[in-house]
């Protein structure tokens, strides 16, 4: 998740961190959320939770699936899925990755290249970063902003 | 769908059965309410209710207040809160023992609370003595050194204020002196039970962030459990609660019947606080054009709003401004 925020917003990451919290009283999240639970009624593990840490949607036995809303934000998807096979890999599990797009009948897939897991390793360093700091990353428009839970947060 | 907030007056029962809550009065006649389209419940009849019903509201994080028969907050259930933040709880606690740090925050309820008192003065012929108290005082206000001279800064600019609801009112409904209770002409009766719904509202607005209602800056955290509503809540009475008074008065919109006296005492019947509540209810959903967020916004969501800026505030990321309506 961390990972993800870190590609859509720094600030957002920092602030989901510190406990500030909108996601729930987004509706997009929510439907989100409802896209995974039914997309995928026959696969029997799905949300499945590693170490309390990475939650992974569908754990098949040659890869990993995540569900997506919108590929609006690809590049933040994709990162987040690199990251759980990298997480894997570390576990001693290989898997190659599809991300979903069940709304656009569309899917991506995802490899663990030597490059892709190094652009996992410097994401996971610059959110330790943005991580340390004290204080919230500035408040920077973009285009998604008021599409965004903390639009009313960042802007109000 | 908009969630709203819904008036109890009738006495009986309360009751969920599977998603609906139901409302019934004491000649067995029901009402629905979907758990939906409810933002929070506001209880003025006497009511039964079991546990049941307490978790089905907790659950859907739906919060409930209650008044006592003369419509004064007597307290509210609240759904344990899902919005912790560790990180800003300690900000809150550090910016309350922090002297200047907490003044800071004092001062800017004050000069929002000042600005609208002000604001609604000026619509209003023969208040310039009351003006010029408040513009002083307020002035002071910005230059006091602890918040018990600040408070005092603060008294009697919503002394003069007060003063002059009798020159905005021609006297319909004159009051002698604000009495805070209990309350001994229908002024007065109005002014404690708008900011008795005043004040519940925003706590239902603090509860929607991660901020703790029971620390404050302005009111001592000591002076009631969730103190920070009744700071949020000076710079919302008189934008919100006060415009109304002035309208129900002006345009004779209450009757005798509206109030019951009882003693030394006056206090608003049913029908009364029904009428308050109407208007209070439309305001509430009032919209108006928020400049940065670039979409339309009901005083309902400024009052979210400024707590958020509040939590901005904290977490150090922008200063404080109290609102001041542009508008
Ligand atoms: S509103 Fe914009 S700046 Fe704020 S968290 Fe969301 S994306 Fe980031």
């Amino acid at each position: 998740m961390k990972i993800n925020y870190l590609y859509v917003c720094e600030r957002k990451l920092w602030l989901f961190d510190r406990g500030i919290q909108l996601e729930e009283n987004s509706e997009k999240v929510l439907l989100g959320k409802l896209l995974s639970e039914y997309s995928y009624p026959s696969e029997t593990r799905r949300e499945v939770l590693i170490d309390d840490l990475i939650k992974i949607d569908v754990m098949g036995e040659e890869e990993i699936r995540e569900i997506k809303y919108s590929n609006s934000l690809a590049s933040a998807n994709r990162i987040q899925i690199l990251y759980y096979l990298y997480y894997l890999k570390m576990l001693g599990i290989e898997r190659k990755g599809i991300i979903n797009y069940p709304k656009m009948r569309r899917m991506e897939e995802v490899s663990l290249t030597p490059e892709a897991e190094r652009e996992v390793e410097q994401a996971i360093k610059r959110v330790e970063e943005v991580l340390s700091s004290p204080r919230p990353p500035e408040v920077k428009r973009k285009s998604y902003c008021p599409k965004c839970a903390y639009y009313e947060f960042c802007f109000g | 769908m908009t969630l709203r907030p819904y008036y109890i007056f009738s006495s009986g029962r309360i009751m969920r059965r599977e998603n609906t809550i139901y409302v019934e009065n004491e000649k067995g006649e029901k009402k629905a309410l979907p758990i939906e389209e409810v933002e929070s419940l506001h209880i003025f009849g006497e009511v039964e209710m079991n546990t049941k019903f307490l978790n089905f509201l907790s659950q859907h994080g739906k919060p409930i207040h209650f008044y006592n028969y003369y419509g004064f907050y007597s307290g509210s259930f609240v759904p344990r809160s899902k919005n912790i933040s560790g990180e800003l709880l300690v900000k809150q606690v550090e910016y309350y023992l922090d002297n200047e740090k907490r003044l800071y925050l004092a001062k800017a309820f004050v000069e929002g609370a000042t600005f609208h008192m002000l604001r609604n003065l000026r619509n209003y012929d023969g208040t310039e003595e009351f003006v010029r108290i408040i513009s002083e005082e307020q002035a002071k206000s910005f230059e006091a050194k602890t918040v018990p001279e600040l408070m005092g800064c603060e008294g009697r600019a919503r002394e003069a204020y007060y003063q002059a609801f009798n020159t905005i009112t021609s006297g319909r409904l004159a009051m002698n002196k604000r009495e805070k209770r209990p309350p001994k002409d229908p002024i007065n009766a109005l002014i404690s039970f708008g900011n008795s719904v005043m004040y519940s509202v925003v706590l239902s607005e603090i509860y929607k962030t991660e901020l703790n209602p029971t620390i404050s800056y302005l009111h001592e955290p000591r002076e009631r459990r969730f103190s920070l509503s009744l700071d949020i809540s000076e710079i919302f009475k008189p934008l919100i609660v006060d415009p109304i008074i002035f309208k129900l008065i002006n345009n004779s919109m209450l009757k005798e019947e509206d109030f019951e006296d009882e003693l030394d005492f006056c206090y608003l019947t049913s029908s009364g606080k029904k009428k308050f509540l109407k208007e209070f209810e439309e305001k509430l959903e009032t919209t108006i054009k928020h400049r940065k967020l670039k979409r339309s916004v009901s005083y309902r969501t400024l009052i979210r709003l400024e707590c958020y800026k509040l939590i901005r505030h904290l977490l150090q990321d922008e200063f404080y401004k109290p609102l001041k309506a542009w508008w």
